[in-house]
């Protein structure tokens, strides 16, 4: 499939410019089966509202919790997220694939 | 990611001009190549593959681990004609993810009983064609059969620079297409552009095979590397 995403990008440039902190979560890698291909992106604001999917919904929760982390310090982060991690018991992939989500902040 | 990158990505993707994000995944360091600038980056070779393949994807250069993210239009698919085989063509194009539109003004044609949840515009190509911002990332198919309708739409599609441009018909009457073409102003090497009799040579008989030989030409054009698309053609 060509990429069909919804125009987050355009929110995180408005969230930013409304005067909010913003990050920006994409896939970068993956592995097995992972639902959303490298390239995939989620925004988050800092009142935790989020657009766009990084897995089927997953990780989710926990890439959100990261970006407010990564909104705070300015500092990049990279995630990695599947079966043989040990969060995998919490935020694991139900399909079995592994996925590395790059997390920044934007601005 | 800057602002200011921010900002410029999402100025070329809503004119639908393609870019790629390359990202020091270690660093966080960024920057956005504009496909115009490809010919003189290091990565080139990198970002022309990965841009003809809409893909995004992780590469090593220069000790670094770089993530390219490809952000490409959406192709779109422009059918000239409300006839049998656009009924198999639009809803096939749909499933590879394009943004399909027919035109045709013969409104018996174009209803959208014929055409379920596929956009119609029941208009002349003259009327119709400008709205559509045919551009370069969009697949040009000509088929009523009908001069009066295909041949200003042809003209359109050279000017905007389509990827792809089809029409129907044999090489006879495709002679004659090139002839009425030139009489109205088109270069010898916008006629040239036409895949015409259209889509691969794969004995396509009912109009839903012909949908795939169109689609599957269509896709190689779009994919394929300038080379072996000349050795598939």
């Amino acid at each position: 499939m060509l990429d069909r995403d919804e125009d987050i990008l355009k929110a995180a440039e408005d969230w930013q410019k409304a005067g909010h902190g913003v990050a920006l979560a994409t896939v970068v890698e993956t592995w097995g089966s992972a639902p959303r291909p490298a390239g995939s992106s989620l925004v988050i604001n800092d009142d935790g509202t989020f657009l766009g999917s990084v897995s089927g919904g997953c990780v989710e929760g926990a890439v959100v919790t990261e970006a407010m982390d990564v909104i705070q310090s300015g500092k990049p982060k990279m995630l990695e997220f599947g079966v043989a991690d040990e969060t995998a018991w919490n935020v694991g992939l139900s399909c079995g694939g592994t996925i590395r989500v790059f997390v920044e902040k934007v601005g | 990611m800057k602002l200011a990158i921010l900002h410029e990505l999402n100025a070329e993707r809503a004119a639908r001009r393609p870019v790629i994000l390359v990202t020091d995944t270690e660093s966080g360091e960024q920057r956005l190549v504009k496909a115009r600038d490809f010919a003189g980056d290091p990565l080139r070779a990198e970002l022309e593959k990965q841009l003809r393949m809409g893909k995004s994807a992780n590469v090593e250069a220069g000790g670094k681990k770089l993530f390219l993210n490809v952000y490409a239009p959406t192709a779109k698919l422009v059918i000239i004609g409300a006839v049998h085989i656009s009924q198999a063509l639009a809803p096939l194009a749909r499933s590879l993810g394009y943004d399909v539109t027919v035109v045709d003004p013969r409104t018996a044609f174009a209803s959208p009983e014929r055409f379920p949840d596929i956009p119609l515009v029941a208009d002349w190509p003259d009327v119709a064609l400008p709205p559509l911002n045919v551009d370069p990332y969009t697949a040009f198919v000509a088929v009523t059969h009908d001069p009066k309708i295909d041949d200003p739409a042809l003209l359109h599609a050279f000017e905007r620079n389509c990827f792809y441009i089809g029409a129907l018909g044999s090489r006879k009457t495709h002679a004659k297409r090139g002839d009425r073409l030139r009489a109205q102003g088109a270069k010898e090497s916008d006629i040239a552009r036409i895949h015409a009799p259209i889509g691969l040579a794969i004995g396509a008989v009912s109009p839903s095979e012909i949908a795939v030989a169109i689609m599957a030409e269509i896709t190689a054009v779009l994919r394929l590397p300038p080379k072996e698309k000349e050795e598939a053609a």
